[in-house]
């Protein structure tokens, strides 16, 4: 047997599982996507319409899909740096020699990661309660007025995008801790000793260590935060006015409350696409820093 | 993880066999019943009486979750493993009749001496026919009316409840002006459509045209609904808000946020055990008013379905029969609270000794269907989105019935489709 037939025979496992349990099923959604595929067509192959583009054409000119679009992208532009933002803080703060009681903030802080998120909701929906919550009593000690945070479709999101980055940012702090403990001690022993100040030492040592590991952490979250759903799903059910209604919440909504699986394979596709080029961005961008 | 998944599956096997050796004994034929939320819950209880008086039939009770029904029964049609009876909410009737799945059972409910059908409130027989043929028997009955702060609205001089729109917006400024800025008259959650469609409904004047192929929402009726539901925003008293918003509608409504509701039988138990004792004579409930005098109300509620798929559709209308039977509905109120659809069975104790329930006696013989077309759900869902619309002031409300027809148009366009070949053949 030779050598490439060996090496074939090798992957043949690992082939056909991808290929079941992967393209297999994708392919088949490309097609539903050019599909009528709705209720009357379970029913009955009959009603089974081809109809090649036009579920695109349709999403593409639905201003709702682009509202849900547009929602999508705030919330991943505020939310997604916010939460490395944060994680990169904690992880920096359960690292440092100086803190106490480390093991106790690092088991706090990973906590909301593994809390049900429609547990935590409940609490969330009393923190955030315009007349009794929290955030507003809170607020209330500075100063400043009552906000309505699920009523108000200028404060819905940047809501979602709160509870949603206090939910995450531990994941991301446990992945940065470990490359934190990678860094080697050396480097800022010599930095210490070439009178490097503190913002030095984090700017040319710290944040070059974090390289590789901050654009996994960047890519993970982008690629998680575009799958926005649970948290408006429990929260506002998308709305008020449809404010924090997202783009896999509307094919949510399409598919499996409407039954309109043609449209949402079709929703399902574009986001795949969108995904694929924001990933291929943020790999690009993050190649050219390596380089420089 | 696959060794302990599959010793799981061998374990689980080995008991489905041994179960199987049991039914070898058991000759009994078994239906198999599926029933939704704390219906299904209570039902085995009134299904034991059932299978003592028909020794050779056997229950097989399947408890559905409400949140999961509609998904559950879909993938069950497509996978041809529907029961052989099951509790169908009403507006779930056309959907399932427009994929062939019922059995039509005008035949039976009249050679039938226990399903007597003019002793049904008619509007929920009526909302059980598809294109005049009956597919489903009502089982509890479910409607929306006005829940009211009897005293608030004594404070605000007023004795007796309303009974047209015009006392009822007189009713809610005066409790508006006794309650003040920071609480309102009544609560209508934006994220609910029902009261917008009780509205609707109280004009007479279909929601959809033709044979349900078009939107209709341009009319009149609908505006004049519209303008009514919009003008309780306007004038401040209604708050513009969510149920999620509001997070203890119960403790809200005991507080005085609100004076008037507009909700479902469920609540009757739900008001007694939440509101504190003092305010137990507070509340009352009172039929819904209407544009010109007392109004219609949504016919909702549940029935009992025989599926085409069944091999057993003569044991489960059995079932269906016994489940029918005034004195087995009365039972069946004891337990859930849920309201029966017959008018004998209205006769019993605790119901007719039961204030708060009389009102939704009254109405229950005034009742209407939303339209029966698989799409209404959607439908009805975007009109709750162009009220909302309206109500935030993002839309006139002549801007906003434009827009729901052409979205209504859009979703029925595949209806329409479907029509015109049937036409054609």
């Amino acid at each position: 047997m030779s050598l490439e037939r060996a090496a074939w025979l090798f992957i043949a496992p690992a082939l056909l599982a991808l290929g079941l349990f992967f393209f297999l099923p994708v392919a088949g959604a490309f097609i539903m996507s050019l599909t009528d595929f709705d209720l009357y067509a379970l029913s009955d192959r009959a009603n089974l319409r081809f109809v090649g583009l036009r579920n695109y054409y349709t999403l593409l000119q639905d201003p709702l899909f682009w509202k849900a679009l547009g929602n999508t992208f705030y919330f991943v532009v505020l939310g997604a740096p916010l939460s490395i933002g944060l994680s990169l803080v904690a992880a920096l703060l359960v690292n440092s020699k100086l803190a106490r009681f480390r093991a106790l903030f690092r088991t706090i802080f990973f906590a909301p990661v593994v809390t049900t998120l429609v547990a935590v909701a409940v609490v969330w929906r009393y923190i955030f309660h315009a007349r009794y919550g929290f955030l507003n009593f809170a607020l209330a000690q500075i100063g400043v007025e009552p906000i309505d945070w699920m009523g108000d479709p200028r404060w819905a999101m940047p809501a979602i995008v709160i509870l949603a980055v206090w939910k995450n940012f531990g994941y991301n702090m446990i992945i940065l801790l470990a490359a934190l403990q990678n860094i080697p001690e050396e480097l800022y022993e010599a930095a210490r000793i070439d009178g490097a100040s503190a913002w030095q030492t984090f700017r040319h040592i710290t944040v070059p260590g974090l390289g590789p590991v901050l654009l996994l952490v960047s890519i993970l979250t982008m690629v998680g935060y575009f799958q926005l759903f649970a948290e408006p799903y429990v929260m506002t059910e998308g709305g008020p006015l449809q404010s924090t209604l997202s783009v896999l919440y509307f094919m949510y909504e399409e598919g499996f409350k409407w039954w309109s699986l043609g449209r949402a394979s079709a929703v399902a596709f574009l986001l795949f696409i969108l995904m694929f080029i924001v990933t291929l961005l943020q790999l690009r961008i993050g190649r050219r820093e390596a380089r420089a | 993880m696959i060794t302990r998944r599959r010793t799981i599956g061998l374990l689980a096997g080995a008991a489905v066999g041994a179960a199987g050796c049991a039914d070898l004994a058991d000759r009994r034929k078994v239906v198999r019943f599926w029933a939704v939320g704390r219906e299904g819950e209570m039902a085995a209880e009134l299904v034991r009486d059932f299978e003592a008086l028909h020794p050779h039939i056997r229950v097989d009770v399947q408890k559905l979750p409400w949140t999961a029904a509609h998904e559950k029964l879909l993938t069950a049609y497509a996978g041809g493993t529907l029961p052989d009876l099951c509790q169908l909410g009403n507006t779930w009737i056309a959907e399932f009749t427009a994929i062939d799945a019922l059995e039509p059972l005008d035949h039976a409910a009249q050679a039938s001496r226990v399903t007597a059908l003019d002793d049904y409130f008619q509007g929920f027989v009526e909302a059980n026919r598809i294109a005049g043929v009956l597919y489903g028997v009502p089982w509890y009955v479910d409607t929306r009316l006005l829940f009211y702060r009897r005293d608030l609205l004594r404070e605000a001089g007023f004795a007796a409840p309303p009974e047209t729109w015009d006392e009822w917006l007189r009713m809610l400024a005066a409790v508006k002006e006794l309650v003040g800025p920071q609480r309102y008259a009544i609560l209508l959650p934006l994220n609910e459509f029902e009261p917008l469609l009780v509205l609707a409904l109280q004009q007479g004047e279909p929601l959809l045209r033709g044979d349900g192929e078009w939107g209709a929402f341009r009319s009149a009726g609908f505006r004049r609904a519209l303008r009514f539901y919009n003008s309780m925003f306007e004038r401040d008293l209604a708050p513009r808000m969510t149920n999620t918003q509001i997070s203890n509608v119960w403790d809200e409504f005991g507080k005085g946020f609100f004076s008037f509701y507009i909700s479902g039988p469920w609540n009757i138990a739900e008001f007694r055990r939440r509101l504190p004792p003092r305010l137990q004579d507070a509340w009352m409930t009172v039929p819904m008013p209407g544009p010109h005098g007392p109004g219609v109300s949504i016919a909702g509620g549940a029935s009992l379905v025989i599926f085409r798929s069944s091999e057993r559709k003569e044991e489960a209308w059995l079932l269906a029969e016994h489940l029918s039977q005034p004195d087995v509905q009365g039972r069946f109120y004891e337990l859930t609270g849920d309201m029966p659809p017959r008018r004998t069975s209205w006769r019993a104790p605790v119901l007719a000794a039961s204030s708060h329930a009389r009102a939704f006696r009254i109405q229950l013989e005034r009742v209407r269907s939303p339209p029966k077309v698989p799409e209404w759900e959607r439908i009805a869902n975007e009109m709750k989105l162009a009220a909302e619309r309206v109500v935030q002031g993002v839309l006139s409300v002549d801007e906003a019935v434009r827009g729901l027809d052409r979205r209504t148009d859009q979703i029925l366009e595949k209806r329409r489709w479907m029509l015109q070949r049937e036409r054609a053949s």
